[in-house]
């Protein structure tokens, strides 16, 4: 049996996708934003296809199937039905929905095909076009790629179709779908519709929120009476972890807003934050109680996937299991052996999701266990760049750069740099396929820096002060550090740095001012070390990133500490940096001290006109 | 015509032929609106549209 060649599509709502399935192997994944620089873009992905289609050496006509992430007449239909449900409520958002969709989705085969156009000259009668269910994309993305023979697997986002949860049951190359929580009762919106309360961007600004929670008082009376009006108002948790919306209090089925802010107001005693507005205890004592109450689901929801599965493992995907403070509850919880997160857990990994779904379940292609800890190869699926390719942005730009023969030098001198409280620019290889940089399009700082966190945030990446960073650390090492003992490769799980590295607090410690409990020293590890002692943790495998491990060896050898800072590698509101070109303008438009792609190596002061930043400014849409 | 056909097999896949007239009366807008040329800006909470 020849093996099928799969292009799989995720477009026209946020985070534009391709990705490439040979024999169900996976040969390339790519987000759109990446090359078009406009984060979380919506465009048919031209530019991701014509890369998965070099990188898998096909055109257009060989492909199989162009497989597409879900069903957009199913999406319609519950459009459809939901306006008759709330009418005559909702006729501004059906006046402004209707016609995107008369106008553009109806006809969504004719978009793919009008985009694939773009795309390269291709044989439309030779095209069959593919549309799984958006969860089942998911829950393909998250088993399909595992390393586990049988699973249970949980699939959590904001909306499919009608879906907003699934769990199902991979069994070999199967997958069957077990219980479905519906629309308009969705974890996903529910933590959006508090993202958008606080004051923060709906469907980028859920990260923040998280990132928010642990500067919430996890003792005072007020965070549990907010958790307690969660739970008696807006939302009722079922056993079996399935969730009832109150919709009195929201908005998003009819309206053109998440919530009915003066519902929100009067039940919680504060007004919606402005986004930029000062955060103040009562914003993160609430952020606390929404994270509580979201691992309170979570948890119960992956319990009822293990009483109807009877599965050792569970595997995860859909937007809320990016939430990793939640999976690292979970992984704790001890209810599974060991849980896998699908690193591109949001739409983009639908993309992939859709295409693993095509190979194995519609077309019946055998499914192959991973050798290694999974089928993603780390993720580092998207483009790399050669020495020629830097070459040529050097002589364009008049960058001076130091070339290295000997990779082990190389990571000798950058972590000395890194020693010595410099930030690095670190540009290696292939790019990473979802929304975490795992040391392939990274910015790296010393751990143990107390000052670190407040450069990155302030200086390098012009963000909230408020937000945490994450370590990198070698896998063999992860347990002197932290109370982990599973790999973390993606960044995908929380855990705590371990008892003896951390400071005492004080008593006062969680009534002191927000900025005061920032900078109180934590831990040895600081700048990785948020306010309640956890760390999102990123393991790093010599099998998976040679070059980031030497790193990070060379790092220990320097100073005894096998982690680093690793945060991504763009400023506020700016998509990844995918070419050597965008790095090196992000590397000027910074404070960042260093910047290495591949073998070649710049110093911030070597650089002509250095200081004239204003220059490679780019501007970006705040998120 | 694609459409169409996809339409009718949705509807008799879901059972929903209640929406039959609900979708053809949209088409017809939607066929004014493209030859009308008119523009459709997306709302703000694009993920559920």
């Amino acid at each position: 049996m020849s093996m099928r060649k799969i292009l799989g599509i995720s477009a026209f709502y946020h985070d534009s996708a391709a990705a490439i399935t040979v024999g169900g192997k996976i040969i390339a994944a790519a987000q759109e934003e990446r090359f078009t620089r406009d984060k979380h873009t919506p465009d048919f992905p031209k530019h991701a296809i014509r890369y998965c289609l070099d990188e898998a050496g096909l055109e257009l006509d060989d492909l199989d199937a162009v497989v597409f992430y879900d069903k957009p007449l199913l999406k319609f239909e519950r459009l459809l039905q939901t306006y008759y449900a709330f009418a005559p409520k909702g006729l501004i958002s059906f006046l402004k929905a209707i016609p995107v969709w008369l106008n553009e989705k109806m006809f969504l085969k004719k978009l793919i095909f009008d985009g694939l156009k773009e795309v390269g000259t291709y044989d439309k009668k030779k095209v069959k076009l593919l549309f799984p269910e958006h969860h089942l994309s998911h829950a393909a993305s998250a088993f399909h790629p595992s390393p586990y023979e049988r699973s249970a697997i949980l699939t959590i986002d904001g909306v499919g179709e009608w879906c907003t949860a699934s769990i199902g049951l991979g069994e070999g190359k199967n997958i069957t779908m077990l219980k479905e929580l519906e629309f308009p009762h969705s974890v996903g919106l529910l933590y959006s519709a508090f993202t958008y309360f606080l004051g923060f961007t709906v469907n980028s600004g859920e990260y923040k929120l998280m990132g928010l929670a642990p500067y919430g008082h996890p003792d005072a009376q007020q965070t549990f009476d907010f958790a307690e009006l969660i739970k008696k108002h807006i939302v009722d948790i079922k056993e079996d972890g399935s969730i009832w919306l109150n919709q009195a209090y929201f908005n998003y089925a009819t309206g053109l807003r998440m919530v009915h802010d003066d519902k929100w107001e009067g039940l919680f005693g504060f007004p919606r934050r402005e986004g930029e507005g000062e955060l103040m205890q009562h914003h993160c004592n609430l952020a606390l109680a929404i994270q509580r109450v979201t691992e309170e689901i979570v948890i119960k929801m992956a319990m009822e996937a293990k009483r109807l599965t009877q599965a050792d493992y569970l595997c995860m995907a859909g937007g809320v299991a990016l939430n990793c403070v939640a999976n690292g509850k979970l992984l704790r919880e001890g209810i599974f052996k060991d849980i896998y997160v699908q690193p591109a857990a949001g739409d983009a990994g639908g993309a992939l999701g859709a295409a693993l779904a095509a190979s194995h379940i519609y077309f019946g292609e055998e499914r192959i266990l991973p050798d290694g800890m999974d089928a993603m190869s780390g993720s580092y699926l998207g483009p790399s760049y050669s020495d020629k390719e830097i070459e040529l942005v050097n002589r364009k730009v008049g960058a001076v750069s130091h070339k290295y023969d000997d990779f082990e030098a190389l990571s000798a001198h950058v972590a000395a740099h890194i020693a010595d409280g410099k930030v690095v620019g670190w540009f290696q290889g292939k790019m990473e396929f979802g929304p975490r940089a795992l040391g392939n399009r990274s910015i790296l700082g010393d751990a143990r820096n107390p000052e670190m966190q407040k450069k990155l945030n302030i200086k390098i990446k012009y963000r909230e002060g408020f937000r945490p960073f994450a370590p990198s650390v070698l896998a063999e090492d992860v347990e002197d550090y932290f109370i982990q003992d599973t790999p973390s490769p993606y960044m995908l799980i929380v855990s705590p740095v371990v008892e003896p590295r951390r400071s005492i607090l004080p008593a006062n410690f969680h009534d002191m001012p927000l900025w005061d409990k920032l900078y109180y020293k934590r831990s040895d590890v600081q700048s990785i070390t948020h306010l309640d002692f956890s760390a999102r943790i990123q393991t790093v495998h010599r099998e998976t990133n040679p070059k980031y491990h030497s790193l990070i060896s060379a790092f220990k050898k320097q100073t005894g500490y096998g982690l680093v800072v690793n945060t991504s590698f763009n400023v506020r509101g700016e998509p990844i940096v995918c070419k050597p070109h965008d790095a090196y303008r992000c590397f000027m438009s910074t404070e960042m001290d260093v910047l290495v792609v591949n073998d070649f190596v710049y110093i911030k002061t070597e650089q002509p006109d250095w200081e004239n930043k204003e220059k490679w400014m780019t501007k970006f849409k705040m998120d | 015509m694609d459409l169409l056909k996809d339409l009718w097999m949705f509807m008799r896949e879901r059972k929903k032929f209640w929406l039959a007239p609900i979708i053809i009366i949209f088409l017809i807008l939607g066929l004014i609106i493209v030859f009308g040329g008119g523009s459709a800006v997306a709302p703000f909470i694009y993920t559920l549209f």
